[in-house]
């Protein structure tokens, strides 16, 4: 396993029946996805995309030994769904759903680590591994195998991002969507010694935005802990105070969570920091170089 | 974000049995007049605007009352106030109670501990932010236990409380909790929480409501808290939409996406005037509806930054020449694209078949859309 999925990991699809878990179940399988369950009550023995349709986690685990899932099942109902997926025995969920209350993801995150598991987003675009696994949807064609690792707070933005690394001739090992709520499962402390870990990943890229302190954790972590290179950018330079810019979580409150001291804390730890997305694929590409000559 | 105005705060408290002064709400100089005349508000009493904005006391938005002509003319004087650019509709009046200390208290939420956070500090009626750290005490409160007591009594050691008021702090706190939880409440803040007598009293309320919870709180879905109507417009059409001060519309799809957008216009002496993230879709109808809210805010450029991933840009490329026809002529406006990713080609082509050219790097479209809305602001 590289980071978190690979060619075993088993996935259940929650929420299987809506548009946009059939749409993402067929492109996970393009991208090479063992996609073995899907679930949505009352639709048991049905299919999808060829995938076998279950009532409950619960029968599609024993049925299919899923052991990670993806929930794009509505906001009112996610909560539920990740308590039904964890109480099955899965320890990786990785949640697409936007705009579930954050007392919903208090819950939801407690309960799941309570039992050793991690969840990805919610409000994410999920993970992958080229030529292993993808859980969510980031877009297939984005991606090349190679040993850059990104990490990040946005959706498009990584897509752009990852894409440019790879019309740079580079590819990459994983890519984490963390999401753009305020209470996320997995942050960038979360993420980063997987990466660090990772033996298939040589330099990180992380992406991060406006709002809360998750950035300056993660920097503090760099400085301690990450001897690989890391390459940041944060969005927001221009955001306003008090405006939530899209995402739940960007938001400047009180004066805390400004680009400004990210991007400080960050440089700090020895991070190189990109001014504009198009400059991190060219810092990438320029540390890689380095790392060939050694 | 729902922000309750205070006496709504306070009707919200007063369900979950948190003390209050006396108090009612006056719309106008009559009505306050009355209120103290027949009793519902004793007097003296305090008059307060009920804006969202703080510093109320400082603005003269807060005035005291011994007598219901005082009352009338003092609401008067009030409901004429533009406060911070909000006009004060409505009044809160309340008995006037004899104060013996102000004390601090909120439950929020900490993002990196994720967990919902108790702060407390004995110097209240101040804005917290400027309390010294070493007076505030932060709780973490576990939501699976909730509030434990031994977080209840250490609360009640900092803000320096025995006898009475630390038992009224105890069932304070208990609703305080539950009405964080049921509620759905990003924040709730007593500042401040007076002790008056032998217990406390809640003198002001400040609610906040997180938007999605709303599927769970439809009472709340009138209020408009302090978006303007074009952000309220956008709310109800399920559109991110953000006005801020410049002159450039920016249209992306994705919030970092948006974000890194307004951040490099900036960076080219740009000012962007709308935040407007499409989000992911697949419908040249929302894509349109987008647009033509874009152009009601009148901006002097717009600029469309697309990375197609889940979107196609052939479905936004129609979306937008669609809205373009519906923009009456006079009020059309230059548009810069940059349209990249998923069926590029076919957007790309649909745009240069309606007279707009897509230019493919972020900085030279960035430039374009500068010199086209009249170079630096």
């Amino acid at each position: 396993m590289t980071v978190l999925v690979d060619e075993r990991t088993r996935v259940v699809v929650q929420g299987i029946t809506g548009h946009q878990g059939t749409v993402h179940t067929r492109q996970m399988k393009q991208f090479g996805t063992q996609v073995v369950a899907g679930v949505t009550p009352g639709k048991g023995g049905t299919e999808v995309e060829g995938v076998p349709v279950f009532d409950s986690v619960r029968e599609a685990v024993q049925r299919t030994q899923a052991n990670a899932s993806c929930i794009f099942v509505p906001a009112p109902y996610a909560k539920d769904a990740l308590l039904e997926a964890v109480d099955a025995g899965i320890l990786l969920s990785v949640i697409v759903t936007e705009h579930i209350p954050f007392h919903d993801m208090l819950v939801m995150y407690h309960y799941s680590r309570s039992k050793g598991g991690r969840i990805i987003g919610p409000n994410c675009p999920g993970i992958a591994a080229p030529g292993k696994a993808k859980i969510g949807i980031i877009p297939n064609v984005v991606f090349h195998p190679g040993r850059v690792g990104v990490i990040s707070r946005s959706g498009t933005l990584t897509y752009e991002i990852v894409n440019g690394i790879k019309e740079h001739g580079l590819g990459q090992s994983a890519c984490i969507g963390l999401g753009g709520d305020p209470v996320v499962g997995t942050s960038f402390v979360d993420a980063l010694p997987l990466f660090q870990a990772d033996p298939e990943t040589d330099v990180i890229v992380m992406v991060g935005e406006i709002g809360g302190t998750a950035e300056e954790e993660g920097a503090e972590y760099i400085r301690h802990h990450v001897t690989k290179p890391v390459v940041a950018y944060i969005a927001g330079r221009s955001a306003p105070p008090g405006k939530r810019m899209g995402h739940a979580g960007a938001i400047i409150s009180r004066g805390r969570g400004t680009a400004e001291t990210k991007l400080a804390a960050l440089s700090a730890a020895g991070a190189r920091v990109a001014r504009f997305p198009y400059e991190i694929p060219d810092l990438v590409a320029e540390i890689v170089a380095k790392q060939a000559h050694r | 974000m729902v922000k309750l105005a205070e006496w709504r705060g306070k009707d919200l408290f007063r369900k979950y049995g948190l003390p209050l002064p006396k108090g009612q709400v006056a719309r106008t100089p009559e009505e306050a007049e009355a209120l103290t005349r027949n009793g519902t508000v004793p007097l003296p009493c305090v008059i307060k605007a009920q804006v969202l904005s703080g510093g109320r006391g400082k603005g003269g938005a807060v005035k005291f009352a011994n007598t219901p002509d005082e009352a009338r003319v003092a609401a008067a004087a009030i409901l004429g106030l533009e406060f911070k650019g909000e006009k004060v509709r409505e009044l809160l009046l309340e008995e006037k109670l004899p104060i013996a200390k102000e004390l601090y208290l909120s439950l929020t939420l900490d993002r990196s501990l994720r967990l919902p956070i108790l702060i407390v500090s004995p110097q209240g009626g101040v804005e917290i932010e400027s309390v010294d750290d070493s007076a505030i005490d932060k709780i973490p409160v576990h939501p699976f236990p909730g509030l434990a007591s031994y977080e209840k009594r250490r609360a009640g050691q900092t803000l320096g409380l025995t006898g009475g008021p630390a038992k009224s702090l105890d069932r304070l706190l208990e609703s305080l909790w539950t009405l964080f939880q049921r509620e759905d409440a990003e924040l709730v803040e007593i500042n401040p929480l007076a002790v008056v007598g032998d217990g406390l009293v809640a003198l002001d309320a400040k609610v906040i409501i997180e938007d999605d919870a709303g599927f769970r709180h439809p009472e709340w879905d009138d209020i408009q808290d302090d978006r303007t109507p074009l952000e309220e417009v956008a709310r109800e059409k399920g559109i991110a939409f953000v006005q801020l001060d410049g002159n450039i519309g920016v249209i992306a799809n994705g919030a970092g996406l948006t974000m890194a957008t307004l951040d490099v216009l900036k960076e080219f002496g740009g000012e962007p005037g709308v935040f407007l993230d499409l989000g992911g879709t697949d419908d040249p109808k929302k894509v349109t509806e987008a647009f033509l809210l874009m152009a009601q805010a009148k901006p002097k450029a717009v600029f469309l930054n697309i990375f197609g991933g889940v979107t196609r840009c052939d479905t936004v490329a129609t979306g937008l020449v669609e809205a373009m026809k519906q923009v009456p002529t006079a009020e059309r406006f230059p548009l810069v694209a940059r349209i990249r990713g998923n069926n590029e080609k076919e957007g790309v082509e649909i745009l240069r078949a309606a007279g707009i050219t897509s230019i493919p790097t972020l900085r030279e479209s960035a430039q374009a859309v500068v010199a086209a809305a009249g170079g630096k602001a």
